[in-house]
């Protein structure tokens, strides 16, 4: 099934680091990237791509299906052969940032455009003879590399409840093609499946699709971020040392209208990885305040985030509530900041990791801007355990996948079903669902046929 | 020394079609069988067709072969299956009379041009220089041939087992041969080991028919063969029965008995076709399995005990018999039976059925794992055609997994590792709305024709019904009807929702519940046949699902023409992974297309493949210029 993908169909994907930059690209290679790209295309003057000199850049937005304006973009044009990969390619330059990047790739690939396998573009240009012989070996290290990492990170990925339900959807799926496919290989020996029970079958299969399609979309740390928390006493250098990240990672600002809470708050991108660090506001509010800190608030701050990083004055002897609060990190990701370096040291990292054994431990100094870069290395590597490189690209698509494909297995058991209720022939029935089981096994990585045939002969008794 | 252009090993389904396309195609061929009075025997249920089955021999026809057309003069019982599952798996079947099949199958044989038919068993396989050069008989005889095709079937070192005891045996009392087992070992080829089983025969004055269901065959049977028409004939019914929980007591008591438990049998078995024992040890909860008692013939008392295969002992076998209804007075005239044989293991051969060793050496049928006289009868063809093509010096015919099932069939077994006689299921076909049984004369015909094996008149009358079936459908496309209340009636009597506007015939012969009888009662005037009736409503009522499959039938073409030379070492190609370098060695797959379809050889070794291609490519252009 994937490996029809090698044809030369148009693909698309995110082609810059989400957040380095202040502007991202998606870039679209293949023969229809113009004409399709043209569609959601408006330039003030309404001029069409399609008439747009080669290398030419156009201003204008992309709009959602319902005709809005998704985002401010520039849009060269590159038709083949002058081009990277030698095809007719559009490069989208959006706004930087996750969101932007995402609904605009989102709408492209609502377009019947494929998502980009990883490496595609550069093995495009290379089969096309734009990148020279030399690189050929670079290519093929770089297509084992990303893609077994990539499977890799397809998996991890996967949270074990979202992996298991999407296996035991597709084991459902094969066990109804293989009732199928076992009364048309073995009609005398098998009885044939009533249509009621397919059609309520691939129904109740649908609505778990639909429940699991909902979550994954929601996939918290692609599209929100990892939840940062910073925590501390009043006067530690909270909001300095938020200054000091925001400063130099070019973060975002973004204003959640509609919660209840009205918080602010602020995306650090460090390593391409984006951080949310909630409650900006409060820090900065607690900072101004002489008063002590609320532990039953720190607590619930800390109870909602993925990541702590919890500051304390290191040129002071430690406070009582410090003391409380840190023995209340074991078991989480967080990170210890020992700030005010530049003041002299009266608490030793040892002090620290003797109350939260298995927490790093950083000194910094923000007023004075050092140690940062080790605090961010630490950072990261608390959130990917340091086993993979969770950075950019990667991460998105391999998620972005998943949601193709279990959009794909979704619109497929919808025919299923619609062909049943049509009274067609369970022959038709089949493709639909095979579609859906194909699109679930891109998931898991499991191809179809052998299943089926295996299923068959363990769930029906055949021979004459 | 007598010489051949072509040498045929054995007188079964596929011995026999191999032998006729190579003689039809001009070139003196010899055919050996180890039993004259054998030819094309059906040692096993006498039935040709079925789901994937109907498919094949439609298409053996289609490219001139006989299968279909002794089946239709032959057919004492005829069904369609599947007739509501939909046009792509709608699949003729028919019991044939066993003794008539063979006897048709020999007169075609000894009366063909070009073809001598001589019964002796083969022992050698003559070799000279990486060549085939001929064959020598047990006889001490030597013929010369300039292509073999082995045939065999399940000789080699057959061994059959009932019960406790074992015998060394062919089916049906045939000879077992050992010079051939050998004599492919001593050339390098790795044998295998497959398992296969057949059940009781009884007489038929020994049954008492008025406890079994009846199963007559259609009104109106077609036939297989396009030159057979649809007519009025004599057939005999079926008989189904059941077994009973007396039948599973009696063989789970003496389970440690049948070959099959009781550890005696070696060889791997087919699921599709488990014997009794396997059912009721797999399926415990079941109470019951169908027992089909099909007649062999028209004038023997003999049937076939459909369902009762097994290898348990000859007392045992009887005891199970006569505890399912209507049987219980029953006298076998042959017993239940399991046989292992010797089979080559299929990825030893390319896909035009050769060797990859051994020039002009082919092999077909059941010696290369496959099930089933179909299965057979295709292989058989083809290899016989593509030795006609090899002793032209042309392109050997292989067909795709797009264009036919024997495409499948022959993709199958020379690509994924086979661990069981290989039958074929429509199941296994990607592009089965494509492959129908009822399109195979337009897919096929014309490589029957430009091979010589399709008279031109044949072809010429396959070509007008395919003219007919495109010019009906533009008249259904400009017929107009227009909405009144008699049509509103018409429709609403058939559970049809009314028409709004004026509408094509083929609009409405879109919708599933409207056929060809509501559109002549709507005023369609037309003078097709129900055959053609059926094509018509097919194109028309799937042609979105056919449009679909077309479309990625272009992208499996893409992937099937990227070719990989025969030379590539895959150990040294760099950034494969071990086992799919390991299997690509041994399969050789001839393009990316093939590579992809083996087990272990993932997307991304494909994606390595292409490079390494492209690069190569490269280099040998880049070295042209500086020649």
């Amino acid at each position: 099934m994937q490996v029809e993908n090698w044809v030369e169909d148009t693909i698309a994907a995110i082609a810059t680091p989400i957040g380095e930059g202040g502007i991202g690209i998606v870039r679209v290679s293949g023969s229809e990237a113009i004409s399709t790209i043209d569609k959601i295309f408006r330039s003030p003057k309404g001029r069409s791509l399609e008439e747009a000199r080669n290398w030419s850049l156009s201003y204008g937005w992309i709009l959602s299906d319902s005709g809005e304006k998704l985002d401010e973009v520039v849009v060269s044009v590159m038709r083949a052969p002058h081009s990277y990969t030698r095809e007719d390619v559009v490069e989208i330059n959006c706004h930087s940032g996750l969101i932007p990047l995402q609904n605009v790739l989102k709408r492209i690939l609502g377009l019947g455009i494929r998502l980009a396998d990883p490496g595609e573009f550069t093995k495009r240009a290379f089969l096309h003879g734009r990148l020279d012989l030399s690189q050929a070996e670079a290519v093929m290290d770089l297509i084992r590399a990303k893609t077994d990492k990539g499977h890799r990170l397809a998996l991890r990925q996967l949270e074990g409840d979202l992996s298991k339900s999407i296996k035991e959807m597709r084991d459902e799926l094969i066990g109804l093609l293989a009732a199928i496919e076992a009364g048309i290989d073995f009609p005398e020996e098998v009885g044939d499946m009533d249509a009621d029970e397919l059609i309520s079958a691939c129904q109740g299969i649908e609505d778990r699709l639909e429940r699991l399609f909902a979550t994954a979309d929601s996939g918290k740390i692609i599209r929100e971020g990892v939840d940062t928390a910073i925590i501390g006493r009043p006067n530690v250098g909270k909001s300095s040392l938020l200054n000091m990240l925001l400063r130099e990672n070019r973060a975002i600002v973004t204003e959640i209208p509609g919660t209840t809470r009205d918080v602010i708050e602020e995306i650090v991108n460090i390593d391409g990885f984006p951080f949310v660090i909630r409650d900006t506001a409060g820090i900065r509010h607690t900072e101004d305040v002489i008063e002590k800190i609320g532990v039953e608030r720190a607590m619930s701050l800390m109870d909602g985030a993925d990541l702590v990083i919890y500051v304390i004055d290191g040129s002071t002897p430690i406070h009582g509530d410090d003391v409380e609060l840190l023995k209340q990190l074991t078991g989480r990701t967080a990170v210890i900041v020992l700030n005010k370096a530049d003041l002299g040291i009266a608490v030793s990292k040892e002090e620290c990791t003797k109350l939260v054994p298995d927490t790093p431990v950083v000194r910094i100094s923000a007023t004075e801007k050092t140690g940062l870069e080790s605090l961010e290395e630490i950072i990261v590597e608390r959130v990917t355990g340091g086993l993979v490189d969770l950075s950019g690209e990667s991460l998105m698509v391999t998620r972005t996948r998943h949601k193709q494909a279990l959009k794909d297995a979704l619109e497929n058991l919808t025919a299923a079903k619609q062909t049943c209720l049509n009274g067609l022939p369970v022959d038709l029935v089949a493709i639909d669902i095979r579609g859906a089981a194909e699109n679930l096994g891109e998931i898991t990585g499991d191809t179809l046929q052998a299943d089926v045939i295996d299923r068959i002969f363990a769930d029906f008794c055949l021979g004459k | 020394m007598e010489k051949f252009d072509v040498i045929v090993v054995g007188a079964g389904h596929a011995g026999c079609e191999a032998a006729l396309a190579a003689a039809r195609m001009g070139f003196r061929t010899a055919i050996f069988t180890l039993a004259l009075d054998s030819v094309a025997m059906m040692p096993c249920n006498p039935s040709i067709g079925g789901p994937g089955k109907a498919h094949i021999v439609r298409e053996i026809d289609a490219l001139g072969g006989e299968i279909g057309r002794i089946t239709d003069e032959t057919s004492l019982h005829v069904r369609m299956l599947n007739t509501r599952k939909g046009p792509a798996v709608r699949a003729l079947r028919a019991q044939v009379d066993r003794k008539l099949y063979s006897w048709k199958m020999r007169q075609i044989l000894e009366r063909e041009p070009r073809l001598f038919l001589r019964e002796g068993c083969v022992e050698r396989i003559l070799v000279k220089g990486g060549r085939v050069w001929g064959v020598a008989l047990r006889t001490e005889e030597r013929f010369q041939g300039k292509c073999v095709v082995v045939a065999n079937g399940t000789y080699m070192r057959s061994l059959i087992h009932v019960g406790e005891v074992h015998y060394e045996s062919g089916p049906q009392a045939q000879q077992t041969t050992h010079g051939l087992s050998r004599n492919l070992e001593e050339l390098g080829f790795q044998l295998i080991r497959f398992k296969t089983g057949t059940p009781p025969r009884a007489n038929s004055r020994s049954l008492n028919y008025d406890k079994m269901t009846a199963l007559p065959g259609e009104k109106l049977p077609r036939g297989f063969s396009f030159t057979s028409k649809v007519a009025k004939r004599k057939q005999l019914p079926c008989w189904l029965t059941h077994t009973t929980s007396e039948t599973h007591r009696i063989i789970s008591e003496n389970l440690d008995r049948t070959a099959l438990y009781g550890g005696a049998i070696m060889g791997i078995g087919p699921r599709y076709c488990p014997s009794i024992e396997s059912k009721i040890v797999q399926f415990p909860d079941k109470e019951s399995h169908q027992v089909f008692v099909e007649p062999e013939g028209w004038d023997t008392q003999e049937v076939y005990l459909s369902g009762v295969s097994t290898s348990l002992p000859a007392e045992v076998q009887m005891e199970v018999a006569r505890s399912i209804p209507g049987l219980e007075n029953v006298e076998f005239l042959r017993l239940a039976y399991a046989i292992e044989y010797d089979c080559l293991g299929p990825h030893q051969l390319k896909s035009s059925l050769e060797s990859k060793t051994i020039r002009g050496l082919f092999f077909a049928g059941q010696i290369n794992g496959s099930s089933g006289y179909e299965e057979a009868a295709a292989q058989g063809i083809i290899a016989g055609i593509n030795c006609g093509l090899y002793l032209r010096k042309e392109q050997p015919l292989i067909l795709g997994r797009d264009e036919a099932y024997i495409g499948v069939l022959i993709d199958d077994l020379v690509t994924k590792t086979i661990h069981e006689p290989y039958r074929m299921m429509t199941s296994l076909a990607e592009y089965r709305l494509l492959l129908r049984q009822d399109n195979a004369d337009r897919r096929l015909s014309r490589y029957g024709k430009d091979l010589g094996l399709l008279s031109g008149e044949r072809y010429e009358k396959v070509q007008s019904k395919w003219y007919a079936v495109e010019k009906e459908m533009e008249r259904l496309g400009t017929w107009r009807i227009t909405p009144s209340q008699v049509i509103t009636a018409a429709l609403e009597s058939v559970g049809s929702t009314p028409i709004s506007r004026v509408v094509t015939g083929e609009e409405l012969l879109r919708r599933p519940e409207i056929t060809y009888s509501e559109l002549r009662a709507l005023g369609f005037e037309s003078t097709f046949d129900e055959e053609l009736q059926e094509l018509v409503e097919t194109e028309v009522k799937y042609a979105g699902y056919i449009l679909k499959e077309r479309r990625s039938v272009e992208r499996f073409q893409a992937m099937e023409a990227r070719v990989l030379p025969d030379w590539i070492d895959y150990d040294l190609v760099e950034g494969l992974s071990k086992e799919a370098a390991e299997k690509l060695n041994s399969v050789r797959p001839h393009s990316l297309g093939q590579a992809s379809r083996i087990a272990g050889v993932s997307p991304a070794d494909i994606s390595v493949l292409m490079v390494f291609l492209e690069h190569r490519g490269r280099r040998l252009k880049a070295s042209e210029k500086t020649d």
